[in-house]
């Protein structure tokens, strides 16, 4: 019987609740293992799951700053979509998705994934016509999409304004109805349960102040409960990737930390089903299960390691909300919250071997970290046990820049605050 | 998050654009130094703490500013005008002159 069940579930309540195991132990850290991961977010911890599942390697460490998923994944607005231009992102990003589809049944963990649909507006023909080419794209390697026409939207989306008083008339649209959204803590939680009960070691509290070097190699951490030495040492800390390469000697990095912020308005009723973007500047917005409006929009746009924005954002955020639903002018926004993003050079990730001997990299996240979590961990995980980059994650190299070989899915050039 | 310009005073941060890390060395046009035209675009320090940038007063005097600023608590503690950290700045010499 799985161990989280409609049966066990009456058993336990039958006992009054007084069985359940702890979903994670809270072991204090070994002085060796064969593969320590720096980051207890959604990254490391589907890496330390995939190490243990798809590779056998369970004598493995997780190591956390703060408590399990204080990072970005719980920060993030829970979107999870796979509506890319280029080959590269699209394979990964598909592959992720179909990871997801199966998730709360693989993990035994109900991460809630939602499959409501992903719709990117069109307000320009040019536009609508780029999304054209982006749907073909997605379908020519065999992910959804459709192109949506005003009335269709509106028949599923009554509250947007589709008027050509609008602000930006909405001319169309491209839907990815395979996308949608999951419950980003329980994505966190799942996934350490799941490492947890292969004999992964999830050590809270313990932060990584060096690395133990023998030469060039990389041969464990110093951290504040002690060293800890590993034949293996991988890094998937996101926004602090630049602060924790430096404790390796690596000074510079193609990534720049920024400040995204994220908004949840006051409970509605059933308002919009579906995940929506405007076209004309950077809004997302879906309705969490509980009923409150959750969107956002541009990272603050200067480096920032806060956590927190300002409120220029704020205010741009909320009127490109009321761009498209007017009717939310009275609607009370409940909280603001901000994330580091790792806003690498060209908009795509990096999940590869190196730059030191016996160091693994995972990070350049960008806006969409999330919905790349279990993609991200089964690559790097692969990566780690192999040695080798699996074909998902091997474009995703740090020396593409160097080597001309971006992926560069916007199209915007070497800035990160575009991406 | 207030940026006191040197020319126009305590300004909000909404009036200012950010043009980005202000420790990046552009190599000279014509070099054909292929390692350094990489780092410059491509290589960032991005530290947390004190970060040294260029922010433009685009929505006042206009002026190009050097910031330095605290990338963990936002805090500013220097501006002051690029132009001043070469010399004449953008005009040339006369003996440049065509």
């Amino acid at each position: 019987m799985a161990e989280y069940s409609a049966l066990s579930l009456l058993a336990n309540a039958l006992k009054g609740n007084k069985d359940w195991k702890p979903a994670w132990r809270k072991p204090d850290p070994k002085a060796s293992y064969d593969v320590i991961i720096i980051g207890g977010g959604g990254h490391g911890l589907s890496t330390a799951y995939y190490l243990a599942k798809e590779h056998g390697i369970t004598n493995v460490a997780v190591l956390e700053k703060g408590w399990l998923g204080s990072g970005n994944v719980g920060r993030n607005t829970t979107a999870v979509r796979s509506n890319y231009l280029l080959p590269a992102n699209t394979r990964f990003y598909e592959h992720s998705m179909k990871l997801w589809e199966n998730l709360s049944h693989e993990l035994n963990y109900n991460v809630m994934f939602s499959q409501r649909g992903c719709l990117n507006l069109a307000h320009t023909p040019a536009q609508f016509d780029d999304y054209a080419r982006r749907g073909n794209a997605m379908r020519h390697l065999g992910v959804d999409a459709e192109l949506m026409t005003p009335a269709e939207i509106k028949r599923l989306i009554p509250a947007l304004d589709i008027s050509s008083d609008a602000r930006f008339p909405v001319v169309g649209g491209l839907m990815q109805r395979r996308a949608g959204t999951a419950r980003h803590d329980a994505v966190a939680w799942g996934y350490a349960r799941g490492a947890d009960r292969r004999g992964v070691d999830i050590i809270e509290n313990c932060e990584v102040t060096g690395f133990l070097r023998d030469g060039d190699r990389v041969t464990g951490v110093t951290t504040s409960r002690g060293d800890i030495r590993a034949k293996k040492v991988a890094v998937a800390v996101a926004g602090s990737t630049g602060r924790v390469m430096q404790m390796a000697g690596v000074e510079t990095m193609p990534i720049e930390s920024h400040v995204l912020q994220a908004f949840v308005t006051e409970s509605l009723k059933p308002f919009i089903d579906t995940v929506v973007t405007f076209g004309m500047g950077h809004f997302y917005m879906s309705q969490s299960d509980k009923g409150g409006l959750v969107y956002g929009g541009d990272i603050d746009g200067y480096n920032s390691y806060a956590q927190r924005g300002n409120l220029p954002i704020v205010d741009e955020v909320m009127s490109e909300m009321l761009a498209l639903f007017p009717g939310l002018a009275r609607v009370r926004m409940l909280r603001s919250w901000g994330g580091v993003c790792d806003m690498s050079m060209d908009g795509s990730p990096i999940i590869t071997m190196g730059p030191l001997p016996g160091m693994y990299l995972n990070c350049g996240w960008c806006y969409g970290g999330f919905k790349a979590t279990p993609a991200s961990g089964w690559c790097f995980a692969w990566t780690i046990a192999k040695d080798q980059p699996h074909d998902f994650n091997a474009p995703f190299t740090l020396d593409r820049f160097h080597r001309g070989l971006v992926i560069d899915d916007k199209g915007q050039g070497a800035n990160p605050r575009l991406h | 998050m207030l940026i006191t310009c040197p020319y126009c005073g305590p300004r909000d941060v909404i009036e200012f654009t950010y043009q980005g890390d202000g420790n990046r060395e552009r190599p000279e046009p014509a070099s054909q130094n292929f390692e350094a035209w990489n780092a410059y675009v491509y290589d960032r320090l991005n530290p947390a703490g004190d970060h040294n940038e260029i922010w433009q007063h685009s929505g006042g005097c206009r002026a190009h500013l050097r910031v330095v600023r605290n990338t963990l608590t936002h805090e500013i503690s220097s501006v002051a005008f690029v132009r001043g950290d070469h010399g004449s700045g953008a005009r040339r010499k006369a003996e440049d002159k065509p």
